[in-house]
C-alpha cells in the first residue's frame, strides 16, 4: 500500500516538519530580536538559540539533499523555476548565519547594531519566503513541458503566497516568543509572556484568513479529503492544538504552550502535503499533464531503496543526538563568557 | 544586454566553490589538532593544553560558521544553476548528498555547540568526545562530497535509462559508486590537503606570538604539533598525489595530458615540463624546462614508453590546457615547498635553535597562504581539467546548466554574491585578526573558573558591558524602569 515513492513523500514532509518546528522557534527568536532592548537583553535572545540553531538549519539542508536524491524533477523545476526566489533566500541564511556568529565579538556599538538588523530582516525575510513558497505549491506554478519552469519572477508575488508567506512569520513568531519564555526568567521573561498574546492574536488573524483564501483560491486542496475523510479528524486537532496555546500560557504552563504551537505546525504541514499528494510540484498550466508527482519525479526503485537504508540507518542516531544536545543546553539562557 | 546563462552559471560556480573551500578544509584540518590538543589535556592535566584547546575552539568555530553559511548555497545551486544536470545525476549524486546531510552534518552541528558552549556543562571526558564527534563529522562530510565529484570524474555502477523522455543516470551498484576508480585517492589527497591547511595555519599564529614574544609556552606546544602534523601529511601528500595522477593518466587521460601540456603521444618515452606556459593554438610549451622520460616514468615506471597525447583526442574534448597546467603546475610546487619547510623546520626544532631563528619563523608567519592556494588550486585543476565534460564522457557542461533561468537572473545573483562575499571576507579576516591579537586566554583553564563560579562570570560579563558600551546599559535601565 505504501511504495517507496509514498514513503519518501512522507519522509520528506518529516524532515520538513522537523525543520519547521526547530527552525520555525529559531527563526521566530531572529524576528522579534530588536524588540528586546539593550545589549544584555539582546545577548539573551542570541544565546537562547545559540547552541542549537546550526543543528536546526540541518533539517534544511538533509531535507534539501533528500529532495535532490528521491525527486530530481522536481527539485530541479522548483529550484531553477524560484531561482531569485531561492538566492534572496540563501542571502538571507548566509547573512543570519554569520551575524549570530559574529555579532557579540566586538563591543563596538555600531558593529552589534549592524549585525542585530542583519539577523532581524535575514530571520524575517527567510521566514517569509518560506512561507511564500509553500503558498506557491499550494496554487500551482506554470510548469510546462520537461518539467521547465515557463513563468517570471513575479508570477511568484501572487496574493495568495504572500499571504501564506505573512501567516508564516507570524506562526514563527509565536513560536518564538513562546520558546523564549521557555528559556527566560524573572523581568524579561515577563515581558515576553506579554507578546504571546500579541503574537498569538496576530497568528490567529492570519491562520482564519488563510483558511477562507485557501478554500476560496485552491479548491484542489480538499480534493483528497473525500477519498480519506479522516483527515477531517487532523483539521480538528489543529484547531484544539491551536485553541490550547492560549489556554496553557494562560495556565502558566509553557512547555505544553511549545508543544501546541509545535503541533499547530505540524498539523499545517501535513494538511499541506496532504492537499499536495500526489504531486510535488502542481503545474498551473496542465495540472493533469505537466505536474510532477511522486512517480513520474522520482529516482529508481533502486535508489529509493538504497536511500531508505540510509535513512533507517541515519535516523535515530540523528535523533539520539539531537535529543542529547537539546539536553545538555536544557533550562534558562544564562551568559558566561562561552556565550555569543 | 545579452547575458550568457551558461557562462554566468559557471562563473558563479566557481565563484562560490571557491569562496566556500576557504572554510572547509581549515576546520578538518584544525580539527584534527584539537583532537591530539584535547587528548594532550587528559592525559596530563597541564592546563596550557586546555588554553590551547579553547583558544583552537574559537577560530574552528568562526571558520566553521562560515563554511556552513557559503555551504548551504553548493547544495542548492545544482538545483537553481544546474537543473538539467541535476535531472541527469540526482539518482546517483543525489543519494550521496543525503547521505552527507544525514551522517555528518547533524553529527557536526549537533556537537559543535558542545564544543562552543558546553565546556561548563559537561565533563572534559564528555567535551573531549564532542570534538572527536566534531572532527570525524567534517571528515564524513568530505567523504562524501569527493564521492560525488569523483563519480562525476570517474563514473562507474550505474547505466543510463531513457525517463521521461530524456537520459539519467541510474545507480546499479551503490558500492562501485562509493568506491568508483578515483574517489578513495581523491579522498585522501583532499584529506591529507586540509591536514596540511590546519597545521600551517596554527603555525602561523603561534610563530607570531613567538616572534611576539606572547603567549610563549602554549604557542610552543602547538607550534610542535603542528610542525609534526605538518611535516608528516607533507610527505604523505607526495604519494598520494603520485597515485593519484597514475589514476588520472588511467580513467581521464585528456585530463593528465592537460595537466602536463603532452600535445603530442610521440614514439618513446614522454618528457614532464618542470616549468612552461602551454600554448593550445600552437600546440606546444613555451619557455620550457623539461626533463625527457620522467613522465613516463611517473606514469608507467618506465621511461622510454609512451604517454597517451592530446593529439589522441578531438579536440572539442580537451579541456583548457594552460589553466589546467598553470594549477597542477602550481600545486606540485607549492606541495615541494611544503616538504622543504616542514623538514627544515623539524630539523632546527630537533636542535633546539627553531625558535631563535627569526626569519624562519616569519616565514612560517607568511607560508600560511601557500596551503591556501594549493587547496584552491587543487579543485581547479581537477574541475577545470574534467571539461569540457561535467560528468566525464556522459554530459557535457554546455548541457547541463538550467533552461528556464533568464542570465540576467544569474548575473544579478552574482552580482549579490560578489558584494555578500566580499564584506564575508573583510569580516572574516578582521573577525581572525583580532582573536588572533587577543590570544588564548590564559583565564580559559578551569581552575579560574571554578575558584570564582558561574555567577561570578556572568557579573564580570555585566560590568565589562558597563563599562564599554554605556549607552547600551542605559538604555537598559530605562528599559526596565519602564
Amino acid at each position: 500500500m505504501i511504495d517507496l515513492n509514498v514513503f519518501w513523500f512522507i519522509l520528506l514532509g518529516v524532515l520538513l516538519t522537523g525543520y519547521a518546528i526547530l527552525d520555525g522557534f529559531d527563526l521566530g527568536v531572529g524576528s522579534l530580536h530588536l524588540f528586546a532592548k539593550g545589549d544584555y537583553e539582546r545577548r539573551i535572545f542570541l544565546n537562547s538559540i545559540g547552541p542549537v540553531w546550526d543543528g536546526n538549519e540541518v533539517w534544511l539542508v538533509t531535507f534539501g539533499g533528500a529532495l535532490f536524491a528521491a525527486f530530481p524533477a522536481a527539485y530541479a523545476a522548483a529550484f531553477s523555476g524560484f531561482y531569485l526566489a531561492f538566492m534572496l533566500l540563501l542571502f538571507a541564511l548566509i547573512f543570519r548565519a554569520v551575524a549570530i556568529e559574529f555579532r557579540s565579538k566586538r563591543e563596538s556599538r555600531v558593529w552589534r547594531s549592524f549585525w542585530d538588523g542583519a539577523f532581524f530582516l535575514a530571520s524575517a525575510v527567510a521566514a517569509v519566503l518560506f512561507g511564500v513558497a509553500v503558498g506557491n505549491m499550494m496554487q500551482g506554478i506554470p510548469i510546462g513541458p520537461g518539467g521547465e519552469y515557463q513563468g517570471t519572477f513575479f508570477d511568484l508575488l501572487r496574493p495568495y503566497p504572500l499571504l501564506v508567506g505573512a501567516m508564516t512569520l507570524v506562526m514563527f513568531c509565536m513560536h518564538g516568543s513562546i520558546y523564549l519564555y521557555l528559556k527566560t526568567e524573572g523581568d524579561l521573561q515577563e515581558k515576553v509572556r506579554h507578546w504571546i498574546w500579541g503574537t498569538f492574536g496576530v497568528f490567529l488573524v492570519f491562520y482564519i484568513l488563510t483558511t477562507i483564501f485557501t478554500l476560496v483560491a485552491v479548491p484542489s486542496a480538499i480534493r483528497n479529503f473525500e477519498k480519506y475523510p479522516w483527515v477531517w479528524g487532523l483539521v480538528v486537532l489543529n484547531v484544539l492544538a491551536v485553541a490550547n496555546i492560549p489556554r496553557s500560557i494562560y495556565k502558566g504552563m509553557p512547555g505544553q504552550a511549545f508543544i501546541s504551537s509545535a503541533c499547530t505546525i505540524a498539523a499545517l504541514i501535513f494538511l499541506f502535503g496532504f492537499a499536495l499528494f500526489p504531486n510535488l510540484v502542481t503545474s498551473s498550466i496542465d495540472p493533469e499533464k505537466f505536474s510532477l508527482t511522486v512517480y513520474n519525479a522520482a529516482s529508481s526503485q533502486k535508489t529509493l531503496a538504497i536511500m531508505r537504508n540510509i535513512a533507517f540507518l541515519g535516523m535515530p542516531f540523528v535523533l539520539a543526538y539531537t535529543t542529547a544536545i537539546y539536553w545538555v543546553f536544557r533550562g534558562k539562557v544564562r551568559l558566561t563568557r562561552f556565550s555569543y | 544586454m545579452d547575458f550568457d546563462p551558461l557562462l554566468l552559471s559557471r562563473i558563479q560556480f566557481a565563484l562560490t566553490v571557491a569562496f566556500h573551500y576557504l572554510f572547509p578544509p581549515l576546520t578538518i584540518g584544525l580539527g584534527v589538532i584539537m583532537v591530539f590538543t584535547e587528548w594532550q589535556y587528559l592525559r596530563t592535566k597541564d592546563m596550557q593544553y586546555e588554553v590551547m584547546a579553547k583558544f583552537w575552539t574559537r577560530i574552528f568555530a568562526i571558520n566553521f560558521a562560515l563554511g556552513v553559511a557559503s555551504g548551504i548555497v553548493m547544495e542548492f545551486q545544482f538545483g537553481t544553476n544546474w537543473a538539467t544536470y541535476s535531472r541527469f545525476v540526482g539518482d546517483v549524486f543525489g543519494s550521496a548528498l543525503a547521505a552527507e546531510g544525514i551522517f555528518a552534518f547533524f553529527l557536526e552541528s549537533g556537537f559543535l555547540a558542545v564544543l562552543v558552549f558546553g565546556w561548563d556543562r559537561v565533563s572534559p571526558r564528555v567535551h573531549f568526545l564532542s570534538t572527536v564527534l566534531v572532527s570525524l563529522g567534517s571528515m564524513f562530510s568530505a567523504i562524501w562530497i569527493v564521492v560525488a565529484n569523483s563519480w562525476q570524474q570517474t563514473p562507474a555502477g550505474f547505466r543510463l535509462v531513457e525517463h521521461q523522455g530524456a537520459l539519467r543516470a541510474e545507480i546499479t551498484d551503490f558500492w562501485a559508486v562509493v568506491f568508483n576508480p578515483s574517489s578513495m585517492i581523491r579522498l585522501s589527497h583532499v584529506l591529507i590537503g586540509a591536514f596540511i591547511l590546519g597545521a600551517f595555519v596554527v603555525m602561523s599564529i603561534t610563530a607570531y606570538y613567538i616572534l611576539r614574544g606572547r603567549h610563549m609556552e602554549m604557542a610552543k606546544k602547538s607550534f610542535a604539533i603542528a610542525l609534526a602534523v605538518a611535516l608528516v601529511s607533507s610527505m604523505a601528500q607526495l604519494v598520494t598525489g603520485h597515485y593519484h595522477a597514475v589514476k588520472v593518466a588511467k580513467h581521464q587521460p585528456a585530463k593528465l595530458a592537460a595537466f602536463e601540456g603532452h600535445f603530442e603521444t610521440g614514439e618513446g618515452g614522454a618528457p614532464l615540463h618542470i616549468i612552461g606556459l602551454p600554448d593550445q593554438k600552437e600546440k606546444t610549451v613555451r619557455y620550457s624546462v623539461a626533463i625527457p622520460g620522467l613522465l613516463s616514468w611517473l606514469v608507467h615506471m618506465d621511461s622510454s614508453k609512451p604517454v597517451k597525447g592530446l593529439d589522441q583526442f578531438p579536440e572539442e574534448d580537451w579541456p583548457p590546457v594552460a589553466l589546467s597546467f598553470v594549477s597542477y603546475h602550481v600545486m606540485v610546487g607549492l606541495g615541494l615547498y611544503f616538504i622543504l619547510l616542514t623538514v627544515v623546520g623539524a630539523v632546527m626544532y630537533k636542535r633546539g635553535t627553531l625558535f631563535q631563528t627569526r626569519w624562519l619563523l616569519w616565514v612560517f608567519v607568511v607560508s600560511v597562504i601557500g596551503p591556501y592556494i594549493s587547496n584552491q588550486l587543487g579543485w581547479m585543476a581537477a574541475e577545470v581539467g574534467r571539461q569540457p565534460w561535467i560528468v566525464y564522457g556522459l554530459l557535457r557542461t554546455t548541457e547541463a546548466y538550467s533552461q528556464s533561468v533568464p542570465g540576467g537572473q544569474v548575473a544579478t545573483s552574482i552580482g549579490m554574491f560578489v558584494l555578500i562575499y566580499l564584506l564575508l571576507a573583510a569580516v572574516w579576516i578582521y573577525v581572525m585578526n583580532d582573536k588572533i591579537q587577543h590570544g588564548p586566554d590564559e583565564a580559559d583553564a578551569t581552575g579560574i573558573v571554578a575558584k570564582e563560579g558561574l555567577a561570578g562570570i556572568r557579573e564580570a560579563i555585566l560590568k565589562g558591558e558597563e563599562g564599554s558600551l554605556t549607552a547600551t546599559a542605559e538604555e537598559e535601565e530605562e528599559g526596565s524602569q519602564r
